[in-house]
């Protein structure tokens, strides 16, 4: 078939891209290589294979066929030139950034991040100098005002977690580009059905795929996906990028590989070298779970609508954050950026705030209390005593992480069981919040 | 090929046509330094089967991956298929009259590299072009090798992927 990929729908591609049967055995389903290495055919072979000068496989830390099946997937779906997939979300950040930074550089960040995230840019990165600069993404001005010479990407998450901001991601895009350098975009809560950031001028995006595209809250893995369209040579900002790498005995990547410079550095540097690999097993879970993304992703949506109209309604409830409801103040570029739905992650304030915020979330009894989204499973949280326990007062009430917040990941279950279940835990946090006033 | 063909928006099959029926390719710019691009599209093409006859006039008289360098493309003493350019696309017109003198039957100007006159004219003359691709990514990416890697190489199919032969 000579049909171009892009003429293939989302959902074709979902369940096809980067999975032709195997060229051996036939063997239609995506094989499991549960293999750390790989012959080579002489000595000649493995020489050009370490050198990058031909395509293959030597070991699993660097590529795997199942990790590599995956990572063509998502960045099919993404709409991107290649992609790394990794252990976690965190280890995507991690690489991602590996191949701009420098020490002593910079990057200009949303503060409207997974609570992880914040500690992991702000404490972590300290410790190989990288430094970052938190601005609050609603106004795009914001990045461009933080920016400095030392900069080197502005990050944001689409869809935020927890607090459901859509962000103006063309906007963010130019300012990202007439200082001479790549936005890259976290879409894990919004999934590339929902939202594909690389079409709104993103070069590069990361995702927790622990989260929608896994699906089924089984694996952790995480993949950083180039857009192929940044260039690199535009300025010498990026001297891992277009300089001869003595970690890779002077090869330039760039000038060798291209529109997928990025993608080759990223695995051949950054993965091989820092080491976190995503497991073949975990690869192939995920990508049965991309299989059904679209599916999911409409039911997803559709739950979590029915679900924030409850919420909305409650005399318990003092305000609901989601971007899906008329009356968010996102709605507008909910519409442009997120046409078919605003995910179903969101948050919502109990009235009686610290107290009945863990009252809720002790008292369900079909969602779960746990410290993940984007699962089959619908979840509940209180950030200010779980994922965001680690920062100031200051920090969580910026990242929308206050004492009443309680975050939901909505699943796939019958909506009106989850409202049900919903409503016996507010009635139950609100009797306890009334005896405690008595 | 009389149909014109939408520039850099190659099908698949206009590509794979090329790579299949072409078996002898001359690098002009191949470079005998193995960090150089060329060098790994040489010694790449080379393992799948073709063969690559370096061009470069400082290079002229030695050996690049065990074939002599010529300085010119009229130099060498075997019929070419396809003359692959990794110069930079000024440079391109010069070499296209050339490749158009020997009766090379493609012109394949690598990543980066687009001369559309010059494109037109080796046209007109009845050779087939591709300009701003990478004939090792090409192969890699149809014949399946390159989402190895984790490209996009943007094929669906579900039959089962052929190395090119």
């Amino acid at each position: 078939m000579s049909k171009k990929n892009d003429a293939f729908g989302f959902e074709t591609r979902a369940i096809h891209a980067g999975a032709s049967p195997d060229p051996v055995t036939g063997a239609r389903s995506t094989p499991i290589y549960q293999t750390t290495s790989y012959v080579f055919d002489d000595v000649d072979h493995a020489a050009s294979l370490f050198n990058l000068q031909t395509f293959g496989y030597i070991y699993s830390r660097i590529t795997n066929p199942t990790v590599a099946v995956l990572e063509e997937r998502v960045a099919n779906l993404e709409g991107g030139r290649g992609a790394v997939a990794c252990a976690s979300g965190h280890a995507a950040q991690l690489l991602a950034f590996f191949s701009l930074m420098e020490p002593g550089a910079e990057f200009v960040s949303s503060r409207n991040l997974y609570g992880g995230s914040i500690t992991q840019f702000q404490h972590t990165f300290a410790k190989f100098d990288w430094h970052v600069h938190f601005v609050d993404p609603q106004e795009p001005e914001n990045f461009r005002k933080a920016l400095t010479p030392k900069c080197k990407a502005i990050f944001a998450e689409m869809l935020t977690n927890p607090t459901g901001i859509v962000i103006d991601l063309e906007a963010i895009a130019s300012i990202a580009h007439e200082a001479g350098i790549p936005f890259i975009v976290d879409n894990t809560c919004a999934s590339p059905y929902l939202c594909r950031p690389l079409e709104w001028g993103a070069d590069i995006v990361v995702h927790s795929m622990t989260k929608f595209l896994s699906g089924h809250g089984t694996s952790m893995g995480g993949i950083v996906v180039e857009s192929g369209k940044f260039d690199w040579g535009q300025n010498d900002k990026f001297p891992s990028m277009t300089q001869p790498d003595p970690a890779y005995h002077g090869l330039t990547f760039y000038e060798t590989f291209g529109d997928f410079g990025y993608t080759m550095k990223t695995r051949a540097v950054a993965l091989r070298d820092l080491g976190p690999s995503l497991a073949p097993l975990n690869a192939f879970l995920i990508l049965t779970g991309i299989e059904t993304l679209p599916l999911r992703m409409e039911r997803h949506v559709a739950n979590a609508g029915r679900v924030a109209e409850f919420l909305a309604g409650h005399p318990a409830v003092a305000w609901v954050a989601y971007a899906g409801l008329r009356s968010s103040p996102y709605h507008e570029l909910a519409r442009k950026y997120l046409p078919r739905g605003c995910g179903a992650v969101f948050t919502f304030g109990v009235k009686g705030g610290y107290e009945a915020g863990i009252k809720v979330v002790e008292s369900v009894e079909v969602f779960s209390h746990l410290a993940n989204v984007g699962d089959t499973r619908s979840l509940i949280l209180h950030p200010a005593s779980t994922t965001h326990r680690q920062l100031s007062d200051e920090q969580r009430v910026a990242a929308g992480a206050g004492p009443d917040v309680i975050r939901l990941s909505i699943g796939l279950e019958t909506a009106d069981d989850l409202i049900r279940d919903l409503d016996q835990a507010l009635a139950a946090a609100t009797r306890k919040s009334r005896e405690a006033a008595e | 090929m009389s149909d014109s063909i939408d520039r850099e928006n190659y099908s698949d099959d206009y590509i794979l046509d090329i790579l299949k029926n072409n078996r002898i390719v001359a690098m002009v710019g191949a470079s005998p330094n193995w960090v150089r691009p060329s060098y790994f599209a040489m010694k790449y093409l080379q393992s799948k089967g073709y063969r690559v006859i370096p061009v470069n006039p400082a290079a002229a008289g030695e050996e690049i991956l065990g074939e002599k360098a010529y300085a010119s493309l009229s130099d060498i003493p075997v019929k070419i298929d396809i003359v692959d350019i990794f110069r930079k696309s000024d440079a391109v017109p010069p070499i296209v009259d050339e490749a158009i003198a020997i009766g090379a039957k493609v012109v394949w100007m690598q990543l980066g590299v687009r001369h559309e006159g010059a494109a037109a004219k080796a046209e007109a003359a009845g050779l087939r072009v591709v300009m701003n691709r990478c004939m090792k990514i090409e192969f890699g990416r149809l014949s399946g090798e390159l989402s190895w890697s984790g490209i996009n190489a943007g094929v669906i199919s579900s039959r089962r992927r052929k190395l090119i032969a």
